[in-house]
């Protein structure tokens, strides 16, 4: 049981968050004050619900590039339409781009389960099609702070039981996504589409429908992160959120979840985005220039990705060692 | 993936799995199907609404500029075209061609010349490519993982070393690369992408390396039986695209003038768009060079045709994903409405 823990990916991880965190403290100590460290999660939030969106489709052997763009196209839907109409309470905005976020992860859904598009290339196409889509629809103009009204602007950092509405949206998030994936049928078959998906069919899984739903479900998601992020920022324009779409990727391996599908968690997930939410906020605290963000973001999924190898590898048969070693 | 209980299956009795026929189809034939085919009729149609559409399309020089739209993303689509082939994928090719110019900028704060800047970027390519070609060739990790995080680690260095400053001032003699004419209106790139098909062409259609390719891309573990070093090949082909993107890093810094780290930003997408248009499967195993420099002619004309009709970059970008999505749903509904279900 012990060996099992330590060998296991959210166990890595939070000893890498906490050592990370040490070091930090070291040298400086506010920064690990649970105040900055609430702030560190607000801001981590986003990419956090969008993590676990991608996680599922991930489970199910596919892929979607087209999050961060379905994510400023709802954003920006919902912008406008709060600009053009301050009456529409917040409420019905937020189903608003909840439900236009599923839409527009359903296309991809549907495109991949119907027409058996490999999911790389139909994301691909939806992620030019989407971010080109808001440049149509706003014609290249930003929505700034003083069009939006303030209840759509403070929704998202209104402070609830101490931590804003954010933070307490990617809770909300992380709790539903681990009830969904380890307690329901769906979840046990998101698991098992990508784990095995001949064996799937055989148990009586539709694999293509249950892609179909992983793909709507990552849109919600995405659509709800839209009204999120554009809120938090009070700003919308055409290319907010550009490549993110690798970032939730990234947090996503980090945390362990294999990119071959079946393998993943909702805690590795969560920490993944974690750790690099932490390296995004600690680097300025200690002094090193922003820059090195991506350099350390790509090292940290290159390392993540070969350590995935090594867990995955162990399950595997090798028919011919010989041969194997040769290659 | 395809499954037993979908209950919108069609109740007609299903047609037999695989036919055989009685005769080959005539090569005439065959080739009037071919997806080559089609991408010449599309890229004729693209010319000619073109040429409708504007007054200024047909001037000689027009046309010449228009080269510039796809040449420098065509020599990176060449070698992507061979990796696709063999079933993997490099995304990080435009972060290489990032660091490969910031390493060319850097070079030339020590004075380095033209012969120099032009080993350093090539030099840079092949290091990138090798790097990758290790992760996934030599630990056998998956590519789209692994130049998903090069992607970031590349273009990462190239922001540390630059930050928000720019590289300027390349000498005079660098600038034929990107600038240079070799005769009249023939741009040295354009030059230089012909030689670059022409090279990859044969590599892919007329060596045993190009049968290996194939052989990779449709079956990994029978090509492995059938004695062919699958690792080294693969190896090989990441050094193809680093080197590639490393020359596409001369052509561009050389027509640009400087470097930014933000240089070539979202390239590999459109890279992978032109590859996958020009009829190569994702899922490895098939395609053709022809196809992928007719469908870089394509792309080339169409973003150039909007252009002069003053359609912003970004409308043009709905109308390429537009495209991808549709020439590879197409034959798929096609097949689907004739009734062949396992084609």
């Amino acid at each position: 049981m012990g060996a099992k823990l330590l060998k296991s990916r959210e166990a890595l991880l939070l000893a890498a968050i906490a050592a990370l965190l040490a070091l930090i403290a070291a040298r400086f100590p506010g920064f690990v004050r649970p105040g900055n460290l609430a702030s560190v999660f607000n801001d981590t939030a986003i990419l956090i619900i969008l993590a676990l969106g991608q996680t599922a489709v991930i489970l199910t052997r596919c892929i979607d590039l087209s999050m961060a763009a379905n994510l400023a196209l709802c954003g920006m839907v919902a912008a406008m339409l709060n600009s053009a109409m301050p009456g529409i309470p917040i409420a019905s905005l937020i189903a608003l781009a909840v439900l236009l976020g599923a839409g527009l992860g359903a296309i991809n859904g549907a495109l991949v389960w119907r027409l058996g598009i490999p999911p790389i290339v139909v994301t691909l196409g939806t992620l030019t099609i989407y971010r080109g889509m808001i440049f149509v629809i706003s014609g290249g103009a930003w929505v700034n702070a003083h069009q939006m009204s303030d209840a759509f602007k403070a929704f998202a950092r209104e402070g609830l039981l101490g931590l804003p509405v954010l933070s307490w949206a990617a809770v909300l998030v992380v709790g539903a996504m681990a009830v969904l994936l380890t307690r329901t049928p769906l979840g046990r078959a998101f698991y098992a589409a990508g784990g095995n998906p001949t064996a799937a069919v055989y148990a009586g899984i539709d694999v293509g429908r249950t892609r179909f739903a992983a793909f709507t479900l990552a849109g919600a998601i995405a659509g709800l992160s839209g009204y999120l992020w554009v809120s938090r920022y009070a700003v919308a324009y055409v290319d907010i959120a550009g490549g993110f779409e690798l970032d939730i990727i990234a947090a996503c391996v980090i945390g362990g979840v294999s990119i071959a599908g079946g393998i993943g968690s909702v805690g590795g997930a969560v920490l993944g985005a974690l750790f690099l939410g932490l390296i995004k906020n600690a680097l300025p605290v200690v002094n090193i220039s922003p820059f090195w963000q991506l350099a350390i973001s790509g090292a940290a999924i290159i390392v993540a990705v070969m350590a995935n190898a090594r867990a995955e590898g162990r399950a595997r048969r090798i028919i011919l060692r010989k041969a194997e070693a040769l290659a | 993936m395809t499954t037993p209980t979908t209950p919108t299956t069609a109740p007609a009795p299903p047609p037999p799995r695989a036919a055989i026929p009685d005769r080959l189809e005539s090569r005439f034939r065959a080739a009037l199907k071919s997806w080559e085919t089609l991408l010449v009729v599309v890229a004729a149609a693209v010319f000619l609404i073109n040429a409708f559409a504007s007054p200024y399309f047909l001037d000689p020089w027009n046309l010449s500029d228009a080269t510039f739209n796809f040449t420098e993303k065509a020599m990176i689509a060449m070698a992507m075209a061979l990796v696709i082939i063999a079933g993997e994928i490099d995304l990080s090719v435009a972060a290489i061609l990032a660091l490969a110019s910031t390493a060319m900028g850097s070079a030339l704060q020590y004075g380095a010349g033209t012969p120099e800047l032009v080993a350093i970027g090539l030099g840079t390519g092949l290091l990138c490519g090798a790097f990758n070609g290790l992760l996934v060739a030599g630990i056998g990790l998956p590519s789209i993982v692994v130049t998903i995080g090069t992607m970031s680690l590349f273009r990462g260095i190239a922001y540390i070393i630059l930050g928000d400053k720019a590289f300027t001032g390349y000498p005079p003699s660098f600038a034929y690369f990107g600038q240079g004419y070799v005769w009249r209106v023939f741009s040295f790139e354009l030059a230089l992408f012909a030689a670059v098909a022409l090279a990859f062409g044969v590599l892919l259609h007329m060596t045993s390396f190009g049968r290996m390719v194939y052989a990779i891309g449709n079956n990994p573990v029978a090509a492995l039986f059938s004695g062919v070093r699958v690792a080294r090949v693969k190896f090989i082909l990441f050094l193809l695209t680093g080197l590639m993107s490393g020359l596409s890093a001369i052509c561009l810094t050389s027509r640009l003038g400087s470097t930014r780290p933000s240089i070539a930003l979202g390239w590999e997408l459109e890279v992978v768009t032109m590859v996958v248009l020009g009829g190569v499967s994702i899922m490895g195993g098939a395609g053709s060079i022809p196809g992928v420099v007719l469908a870089a002619f394509i792309m080339g004309m169409v973003t150039f045709g909007f252009g002069l009709i003053n359609v912003p970059g970004i409308v043009m970008s709905i109308f390429i994903g537009l495209m991808l999505i549709t020439v590879i749903a197409a034959p798929i509904v096609w097949r689907r409405l004739r009734g062949e279900r396992f084609a």
